[in-house]
């Protein structure tokens, strides 16, 4: 009797595990919608890009040196791409009470010095940070319009090269959203890059 | 005479408190530490000096190093700064006071190792990988670890 109580507490033990694990994002899963505010105080819809062909999706943040090193990067990919239809939205995930330089009022400062021509959006819950399984900053996630949903087709660095935009061989990003753009498989699906870890709130 | 063994002494109690300079390496270092065929379990730390949480766990590994009196976990230090910043990176050893060893990985594209450290890695620090080369158990941490964790993991692979 003890036994069977135990394997009864043990699986669902496990059942709460695995359903407290929260969703990851693979390469052609359609995506939840989400509503997030913007620096601008304004509330933004991935359903709001109804007429785009898809959405640069970029978990980035202020105080990240890698966000640092990317952050021209990121914004020459919104100024070539959102003219062709795949507009960058960029999510700041970090929790402000972990690194105070992330906090809404910071992020209004850095979109404000930095000209941004695209949201930046913060998700206060992180929970659009977990359903896409971003983990560090930046963090990309290249969505492609089919019908209503937007599905993902390429999740990863924007590049090979970190430290030095010219010596980046492979611009993962770029190659991805010119492929989905030609109409061409996406050549490099999936990559992984070191980065800071997106500050989760101490729970 | 005495003179000579206080300087001797003074000399070797400096030595030892001195941090070592960061060693550059490639990943094949980094793969040959992975595979070691020793008896120590390795306990290798994915850090930067620009990483806030990397920076405040060190400590865990400093205070392992001199806890473990028998010689038997050794530690490495990984450090993911840029190769042009190894004299930011010294400084900061000094600075700290870190006694382990540490080598700057100069690999900056990831893709290319990522996955040769773990599959489950996405690439976030800190990260820690332990492994007990006699009996070939490992474990793989992607995240800040808290105190006591480091030795709790040390048992799990024993």
């Amino acid at each position: 009797m003890k036994n069977v109580r135990l394997t009864a507490w043990l699986a669902l033990s496990l059942v709460v595990l695995f359903a407290g694990r929260s969703p990851k994002y693979e390469i052609g899963d359609a995506v939840v919608d989400f509503k997030l505010k913007n620096v601008d105080g304004k509330y933004i819809s991935l359903s709001d890009y109804k007429t785009s062909k898809g959405v640069i999706v970029i978990f980035d943040c202020n105080t990240c040196p890698y966000s640092k090193a990317y952050n021209d990067r990121i914004q020459t990919l919104s100024k070539t791409y959102a003219p062709k239809g795949f507009p960058l939205v960029a999510i700041n995930a970090n929790d402000p009470e972990v690194s105070p330089g992330d906090s809404f009022n910071e992020m209004v400062a850095v979109a404000k010095k930095k000209k941004y021509d695209f949201p930046y959006l913060v998700d206060e819950t992180q929970q659009v940070a977990k359903a896409f399984g971003a983990s560090n900053t930046p963090h990309v996630f290249v969505l492609q319009k089919e019908g209503s949903d937007f599905k993902v087709a390429y999740i990863g660095a924007i590049d090979n090269n970190t430290r030095d935009e010219k010596a980046a061989d492979k611009k993962y990003v770029e190659e991805a959203v010119d492929a989905l753009l030609a109409g061409r498989p996406v050549p490099t699906s999936k990559t992984k890059a070191i980065g800071c870890g997106i500050k989760w709130k101490n729970v | 005479m005495n003179k000579i063994i206080f300087l001797l002494f003074l000399f070797f109690l400096f030595r030892n408190v001195r941090a070592q300079d960061a060693v550059v390496i490639k990943f094949d270092k980094l793969q040959e530490l992975m595979q070691t065929k020793t008896n120590e379990i390795q306990v290798i730390n994915f850090w930067a000096t620009w990483c806030a949480p990397c920076v405040k766990e060190l400590p865990l590994f400093e205070q392992l190093r001199t806890d473990n009196k028998k010689g038997d976990v050794k530690i490495t230090l990984i450090n993911l700064d840029f190769a042009d910043k190894v004299n930011k990176v010294n400084a900061f050893l000094v600075k700290k006071k870190i006694q382990s060893s540490v080598l700057l990985l100069d690999e900056i594209d990831y893709n290319t190792w990522i996955d040769k450290v773990d599959q489950s890695w996405g690439g976030a620090i800190p990260a820690t990988l332990i492994i007990n080369p006699q009996n070939g158990k490992r474990k793989f941490v992607e995240r800040e670890l808290r105190e006591g964790e480091l030795e709790q993991l040390i048992e799990d692979v024993r």
